[in-house]
């Protein structure tokens, strides 16, 4: 993968200074060393930090069309770029590189911003058109790579980080209430915005294209779901047979054009059902060998090591550890909050950090991973537990039904007693609202809002004032309502917590730190779209999820990997802040004197909680999620808005090409 | 008794509403309040353990006997009662 840059005046602008374009590449160094490239056009500049995968020797950019009025700057990858180049050639386009970036930049000649709908693949892309004086920018359909942007003082500035956006020197970097108290509720900032005032994300699927001073969004791929009742499939055994056929085809292929690369492909082998289907893809349509890397757990009670050396020796690879402990989560957590620029109520991204650490210094930059299936083939507990609390809904008094819930979560066994009570308590929330479209979340939502109990007076009274002309909640697409119960939590999952938290503070970004790429074969959108058809039965039925990968799974697993009950990837919180293993910083970004600086939580309520985590008592999910939480946020504040963080500017080692352009007729 | 309600109030207000207990009466529902989480029963559970030597009993795990200062109380006066009664 790569990291891009740029800036575009909106008025009558003044050139663009190369050192600018320059110092904001040197921020995206971690995620293209390889090679720079620089654009210079009338008031416009963009830059690509390359990570070199396919052309190795003539891929660099930027790339210009035939005539050079066309240029771009690309990060991610085509895996259909084979085909594609192929019609190209045939319509008499000429190529200079290898490379799908070329192909996407005349497949844009061609056919202009509808040349997102031909592209299967994962990238954040930015297209200046000297001719039309326009940009274009533009993320794949569901977020896998990321892209920011911000006006500042008439100039649009975009890149891969908000890290790089933010040194231009128009741009000032403060953490933005609303976006936090998204954070301190979802896990993540609602998609468009980050969690710094006035940067936004070009959303998953959409593309921005700025012409004569005016930004305008357009979206070209909706997430969307078979309307109640309409799902494809027929009833009976001969659908279900056809429908496992129909994703074996789509997996296989989604597995065999993402091992298109010109260096090896490794595999992330987490133990579960998905990553394990994946390998077991790749070691079957792949030619050379396949190395697979693993996380594991100091803590047993995280720890699926186990599971991953059984995997690991049924396949045959090369497989290879990284040990996160207490120590080693905590010691590496600012650089996770640097990567991610995000807070994070969970320390799960650390593990990540390490892995892909591993990863590259076995000389692999690109892995396949799993993430996707969970969504699209209905692998979380929060589906069962929607499914429980309307199956309880119809009979509310019911003291029977609400225990299905302790299949679920084996911590409220004991608390649920003989009684409803309690349960009624925890799950019973909005228990009856089963037309609300937050149904299934609604638990979850209200539970991880109680972390705003840390936040100072001030950020929560900036809170409610943001509230009043931002709003700030949830949206929801036109049709959501056709769609069934399953479906309605399918899509909360796969539009907020997939791409603003799952694909990028534990995906992309901590995959980028150390330069390596992931590649999600079950995020291929022909499958996805697939899925999204399938009757819900299909998926999760009864409380058994990932019904049909499962069944698909029998052919290609151990029946003991494919009949595992699914395990959530988590990591431990509390242990690795607690001070016999935390570094000093933990201690001073939680002193009153600290967060009296940084002004957004309570340093009394703190208190208390780092009295309570000193005890060495185990905490409860909410205050794992508030530690977590108020140290990241601590962190970013520290990083990115208190001080700048330094960097290796690009210098005379580095590979640098700058091209220049003056107006074009 | 005074005592008791003195340090539960204090154990409730410093471990789950972390110095913040102006609004907490001896009536006020921890559950409808979103005062205790699943985990904070449990905690809730072994302090009264601890504290008050007491055992909590499966069946006595529900809101009746645990969802107030007030609640928890009246359920640890029964608990001495029932706990003297020869037999």
């Amino acid at each position: 993968m790569c990291g891009i840059a740029g800036v575009l005046g909106l008025d009558d602008a003044p050139p663009v200074e190369e050192s600018c374009v320059r110092q904001m590449l040197a921020m995206l160094r971690h995620r293209g060393p390889d090679e720079f490239g620089i654009f210079l056009g009338d008031g416009v500049a963009l830059g690509s930090a390359r990570l070199s995968i396919l052309d190795l020797s003539t891929g660099q950019q930027p790339i210009a069309n035939e005539d050079g009025s066309i240029w771009i700057v690309f990060n991610g990858e085509v895996f259909n770029h084979p085909e594609l180049r192929t019609q190209l050639e045939a319509r008499g386009h000429r190529f200079s590189t290898r490379t799908d970036t070329e192909v996407v930049l005349h497949l844009y000649e061609d056919a202009g911003p509808d040349c997102l709908h031909r592209l299967n693949g994962q990238f954040a892309v930015a297209i200046w058109n000297a001719r039309e004086r326009s940009l274009f920018l533009a993320r794949d359909r569901v977020g896998i790579c990321p892209l920011f942007y911000t006006v500042a003082d008439g100039t649009l500035v975009f890149g891969s980080e908000v890290k790089a956006v933010a040194r231009h020197p128009k741009v000032q970097l403060r953490l933005d209430p609303l976006s936090l108290a998204q954070v301190f509720t979802y896990w993540s900032t609602l998609s468009p915005r980050s969690v710094f005032e006035g940067i936004r994300e070009v959303p998953p699927g959409s593309s921005l294209t700025v012409r004569e001073g005016r930004v305008s969004l357009q979206k070209y791929w909706q997430l969307s779901f078979a309307a109640a009742g309409e799902s494809a499939a027929a009833d009976g055994d001969r659908a279900e047979g056809e429908a496992v056929e129909r994703l074996r085809d789509l997996l296989v292929d989604a597995v065999a054009i993402r091992l298109r690369a010109d260096v090896s492909v490794g595999a992330y082998l987490s133990g579960g059902l998905d990553s394990s289907v994946i390998s077991s893809v790749a070691r079957r349509v792949g030619t050379g060998r396949l190395d697979t890397f693993s996380i594991s757990f100091s803590d047993a009670a995280f720890d699926e090591s186990v599971f991953q050396r059984e995997m690991a020796e049924y396949l045959g690879t090369a497989h290879q550890v990284a040990t996160a402990s207490y120590a080693d989560i905590a010691r590496v957590f600012p650089d996770v909050v640097w990567h991610a620029e995000s807070p994070v109520l969970r320390t799960a991204p650390a593990p990540m950090f390490l892995l892909s650490d591993l990863v590259r210094r076995n000389g692999y930059k690109v892995v396949l991973t799993g993430e996707g299936a969970d969504e699209f083939l209905a692998g979380y507990d929060i589906f069962k537990e929607a499914k429980v609390r309307r199956f309880w809904a119809r009979q509310p008094a019911s003291a029977r039904r609400p225990k299905l819930l302790q299949r679920l979560y084996g911590d409220i066994a004991r608390v649920s007693g003989t009684g409803p009570g309690f349960l009624s308590a925890f799950f019973g929330h909005r228990l009856t609202e089963v037309d609300a479209p937050d149904y299934s979340h609604a638990v979850r939502w209200r539970n991880t809002a109680r972390t705003q109990r840390f936040f100072s007076e001030g950020l929560m009274a900036a809170v409610a004032d943001s509230r009043k002309t931002e709003g700030g909640e949830v949206e929801y697409p036109a049709d959501f309502g056709s769609w069934g119960p399953l479906e309605r939590s399918q899509y909360l999952e796969a539009a907020i917590f997939l791409p603003s938290y799952l694909l990028s503070s534990q995906g992309d970004r901590m995959m980028m730190a150390h330069s390596v790429e992931g590649r999600f074969p079950f995020l291929d959108h022909r499958v996805i779209e697939f899925c999204n058809r399938l009757p819900a039965r299909f998926k999760l039925r009864v409380l058994e999820d990932k019904y049909l990968l499962r069944a698909l799974a029998r052919d290609w697993l151990p029946r003991r990997v494919s009949q595992r009950p699914k395990r959530p990837y988590r990591a431990p919180i509390h242990r690795c802040f607690a001070s016999d293993v935390a570094p000093g910083y933990v201690r001073e970004l939680l002193a009153p004197a600290a967060l009296r600086d940084s002004g957004l939580f309570n340093p009394l309520a703190v208190g208390q909680l780092v009295q309570k985590l000193e005890k060495g008592l185990p905490l409860g999910e909410t205050d794992d999620m508030a530690v977590a939480g108020i140290v990241s946020t601590q962190l970013l504040h520290s990083q990115f808005v208190a001080s700048k963080r330094h960097t290796v500017p690009l210098d005379d080692r580095d590979r640098v090409k700058v091209c220049r352009q003056q107006r074009v007729s | 008794m005074a005592d008791v309600r003195h340090e539960l109030r204090h154990f409730i207000v410093q471990n789950f509403l972390f110095g913040q207990g102006q609004d907490l009466s001896d009536g006020t529902s921890f559950l409808e309040n979103g005062i205790l989480d699943s985990t904070g029963v449990l905690e809730l559970v072994a302090y009264l353990e601890e504290t008050c030597d007491i055992k909590v009993k499966d069946d006595e795990l529900i809101p009746d006997n645990l969802d107030s200062i007030d609640a928890i109380v009246a359920y640890l006066g029964r608990k001495r009662g029932t706990s003297v009664t020869p037999g």
